[in-house]
């Protein structure tokens, strides 16, 4: 690794290690998994408590962190941008060096319950997936929040604005019209579009994933031939883990673009 | 040295700098003056790298500016605004510059001392006043001995101490060779700081030339007066 | 222990008592004066023991016709050549044991078997291996046999031409014990089978069913695996069925059921273990079940009940992380559900007395929804979906209003 990169990340993490922020968030998800396994009964209940958590509010905190960042420290941006240092090292100094903090504080939080509690062992596909999922989805959205920060670096209550509504549309809103779209169109088979559709939404996509790894008996119960194929095989983890990477990689790519060609 | 050819910028309908032309020869300490909005700051951040032109071609030491980076390490940058990472300590914040830009800080300890930085190293930057901070802002901007320095409203936030001091600092590079250029509002400031003035008026360079000539063009005694008639007759 | 000396000494020292002093034994070995297993039969007396070193033995249609005691040492194999039935016994008080059986013959019409059981009674089957087989072990008007730790195991996917692995026709008073059948069309098959005990077998990978259980009552079942069968257990068509501490796990696919229960009365299913099944327990036409103490987990429907089923009574049973809890095809409710414990439940527990203060709805509006779109299966566990489903359970419009439990546990039932 670009040892001027590693010193940027390392600056970052220091830094938000001393802010305490991300430690409080890491406390909170060991909090929650600690007392869901223990009075929430077995390992999959609380995994699937825990990925029901996580897919609601991770993207949520990613967005507002990464979008914060970019609010808070524009002057100390500007700064570097001074320096004789390229602006593409740069963006991934910063970015690896404030995601990975939030993502290692929910793979932590949530790891370590699921350790003592020996669900590690037992439930360790699993677990892994929850914990994976979880990080994935921290770099996505810390990653789209860094973004909207960019895009609106003038105006922090659109940038908020607009950050808010993405995650409602995606959180909530996106599969009450994909439900909509099913029953408007029930007439005609749906199987093909609805997978694409869920494929476009980062949240559902990690959703699949966790249906496929606690509800395929139940999903093995539907009759249609693309569902069982893609359900049944191989193929709906692949195709949702490699959408998930294209998520990482499209809005972190734009935001590498739009870093380097912006006006500071 | 810079050159500056017919440098064209717009911020969407805004056109902020109207092609500009201007060449500043290495050792020359200038000040750029103007009202507020006239595009002094854009042609500063544009000189950094900060801000992408339109059109038109930047040299700063023979290099010319295309997203490239290297030539920023002969650039010392004083920001008129500064703020820093809360949890950082002072120290902590020279050295991660220093990483940065691998370059020897040969003026570190003396800066310290000249500004009276000693006692406020291992604070965080956060409780420091904002003198302090532009003192550390100053420090960050002369340590690599740099050729070039850029001062954005140097002494907003100083004491008259220290504004005394930072003013002799200045000098001292001035008569090292270095090339200076200030922007402020303050133009006894400039009087005493540079020889030379640059006035932007709407995105163009209304005068450039030494301070001596200016004065006498305009039969005045100071700067400030000289500005103002320039001002009225735009 | 007691009960296992008492049926030791029946079953060894009752039927041998009479030929005791007269018994003999006689050995078969590829090499020895006595190389064929037929020879051996025919040389027998009554209550004579054949030993049958190991060794590989070509034979079909060997036809046991008094009482002998068959005994295999280190595991010889019979051979069957892909012909015909290979052990047939047509005598009380026969014991076969020790054996590898191979190839037997494979027929549409006529039912193959390594084993035959032909209108015979105190029988024990015990200890062998078959593979390669049409039937395994099969029982045809027999009372009072034991089958035990036979492992049956061949591998044809096709359901018709593939048997069962230990087949009971019109039989009474069986004991089938820990037997592990792999491979076959249904495990265990019974049909007209009164008082039948099974336990402790291990039944998977069968094309159909693990256990088939036909017009056969009063009998019982329990400590037996059912695991990745083609279409899981059924039991139909028979009452006062016993079902106990039995695991059923992994039974997927459309037609797949944990336990399927189809015209049956007056029975019990306790103490069971339902685990990533598609449908746990499917009930059809059945009616004063007791479904008490098990443990579902994991399942895509933990029940699936429908409308032509009444009195059934589900108690005391924990349903955990099901991704459907309870499906049924009409807004009617005959059935009882009381005192579970559902891990989706959401209510609260003011008095602490560990039974939650509102009922729970298992029926969610999310199975009503995949049942009239089920596309729309792609969008479980959305957000969207649970507060459909949380709205839906504060006012069910959709859902069987009747169909709660009204005294929802707040702690798992150990």
């Amino acid at each position: 690794m670009n040892t001027l990169l590693l010193h940027i990340s390392k600056n970052e993490w220091k830094s938000l290690l001393r802010g305490k922020w991300v430690v409080g968030y890491g406390l909170i998800f060991l909090l929650l998994t600690d007392s869901l396994l223990r009075f929430g009964g077995g390992g999959p209940e609380a995994l699937l408590s825990l990925s029901n958590v996580m897919l609601l509010f991770i993207p949520l905190v990613g967005m507002i962190y990464g979008i914060l960042y970019i609010y808070q420290s524009r002057e100390f941006v500007e700064l570097l941008l001074t320096q004789p240092i390229d602006r593409k090292v740069l963006y991934w100094g910063l970015f690896i060096g404030i995601s990975t903090p939030l993502m290692l504080a929910f793979v932590l939080g949530s790891l370590l319950p699921l350790g003592w509690h020996g669900i590690l062992m037992v439930d360790s596909a699993a677990s892994a997936m929850v914990l994976g999922l979880g990080a994935v989805l921290t770099l996505i959205f810390v990653s789209l929040g860094f973004l909207f920060g960019l895009a609106f670096y003038d105006d922090r209550i659109k940038g908020f604005g607009f950050t808010i509504v993405v995650w409602l549309f995606l959180a909530i809103l996106y599969d009450g019209l994909v439900l909509m779209l099913v029953f408007t169109f029930g007439q005609y088979p749906l199987e093909r579009f609805v997978i694409a559709v869920s494929m476009l939404n980062p949240i559902d996509l990690a959703r699949i994933m966790v249906m496929l790894e606690f509800d395929v008996s139940a999903l093995m119960g539907y009759t249609g031939a693309v569902f069982n194929r893609f359900f049944g095989s191989g193929l709906g983890t692949i195709a949702a883990s490699s959408m998930l990477t294209l998520w990482l990689a499209i809005p972190t790519w734009i935001g590498l673009r739009v870093f380097n060609k912006k006006d500071f | 040295m810079i050159e500056i050819n017919d440098l064209k910028k717009s911020f969407g309908n805004l056109e902020v700098l109207k092609g500009m032309n201007l060449a500043i020869p290495k050792g020359q300490a200038t000040g750029i003056v103007g009202p507020n909005g006239a595009g002094k700051t854009t042609l500063i951040k544009t000189i950094l790298g900060l801000v992408k032109p339109d059109s038109g071609t930047i040299r700063v030491n023979d290099i010319t500016l295309n997203g490239n980076w290297q030539y920023r390490r002969d650039i010392g940058y004083m920001p008129q605004v500064a703020r820093y990472p809360e949890n950082m300590k002072v120290f902590e914040l020279l050295e991660f510059i220093k990483g940065l830009r691998k370059q020897e800080a040969l003026f570190e300890d003396e800066l310290i001392e000249q500004f009276n930085l000693g006692p406020e190293l291992e604070k965080f930057l956060r409780t420091l006043s904002g003198g302090n901070r532009q003192k550390v802002g100053a420090t960050l901007a002369m340590m690599f001995n740099p050729g070039l320095l850029f001062f954005d409203e140097p002494t907003a936030g100083l004491d008259p101490k220290a504004s005394q001091k930072f003013k002799q600092r200045v000098k001292n590079e001035k008569e090292n060779g270095k090339t200076v250029i200030i922007t402020s509002h303050i133009m006894s400031e400039l009087e005493q700081l540079v020889d030379y003035v640059i006035f932007i008026l709407d995105g163009n360079i209304r005068y450039y030339g030494s301070m001596k000539n200016l004065l006498t063009e305009s039969n005045e005694e100071r700067l400030e007066g000289a500005i103002a008639s320039m001002m009225d007759v735009a | 222990m007691k009960r296992i000396a008492k049926l030791l000494f029946c079953l060894v020292f009752i039927p041998a008592a009479p030929f005791l002093s007269a018994a003999q034994v006689i050995t078969v070995s590829t090499d020895g004066s006595i190389s064929s297993i037929q020879q051996a039969i025919e040389l027998a007396e009554p209550g004579d023991v054949i030993e049958v070193q190991a060794g590989t033995y070509v034979a079909n249609n060997l036809e046991i016709t008094k009482p002998l005691t068959l005994r295999g040492i280190n595991r010889p194999l019979i051979d069957g050549n892909g012909e015909g039935t290979i052990l047939v016994i047509r005598a009380d008080n026969v014991t076969v044991q020790g054996f590898e059986l191979r190839n037997t013959g494979r027929s549409y019409v006529r039912d193959y078997a390594a084993i035959l059981i032909d209108q015979a009674r105190d029988f024990v089957v015990e200890d062998n291996h078959l593979f390669n087989v049409f039937f395994g072990i099969y029982l045809a008007e027999t009372d009072a046999g034991i089958v035990r730790n036979n492992h049956i195991e061949s591998y044809d996917r096709r359901e018709a031409s593939s048997g069962n692995g230990i087949h009971l026709w019109y039989v009474r008073n069986p004991r089938i014990i820990g037997n592990r059948v792999t491979g076959m069309r249904d495990g265990i098959y019974l049909e007209f089978v009164e008082n039948a005990r099974i336990h402790s077998n291990i039944s998977n990978g069968n094309n159909r069913y693990g256990l088939h259980y036909m017009f056969s009552n009063g009998g019982t079942y329990y400590d037996n695996t059912f695991r990745e069968n083609g279409a899981g257990v059924a039991v139909m068509y028979s009452e006062n069925v016993d079902m106990k501490n039995n695991l059923f796990e992994h039974n997927w696919g459309p037609s797949s059921y944990g336990l399927l229960l189809k015209d049956m009365r007056q029975s019990n299913i306790e103490g069971n273990r339902f685990y990533k099944n598609t449908v746990a327990i499917y009930s059809e036409s059945s009616t004063n079940i007791l479904i008490k103490g098990n443990h579902i987990e994991q399942n895509g429907w933990a029940v699936n009940i429908k409308s032509s089923s009444a009195r059934n009574h589900f108690s005391e049973n924990n349903f955990i992380e099901n991704s459907f809890d309870v499906r049924t095809d009409s807004p009617r409710n005959n059935n009882v559900f009381e005192g579970n414990y559902w891990s989706h439940y959401e209510g609260y527990d003011l008095d602490r007395n560990g039974i939650g203060d509102v009922p729970y709805r298992p029926v969610s509006l999310f199975s009503v929804i995949i049942e009239k779109q089920p596309e729309s299966l792609i969008l479980m566990r959305s957000m969207f979906i649970r507060l459909l489903d949380t709205a839906e359970r504060i006012m069910p419009v959709l859902t069987p209003k009747t169909l709660y439990d009204e005294q929802p546990k707040m702690h798992r039932i150990q």
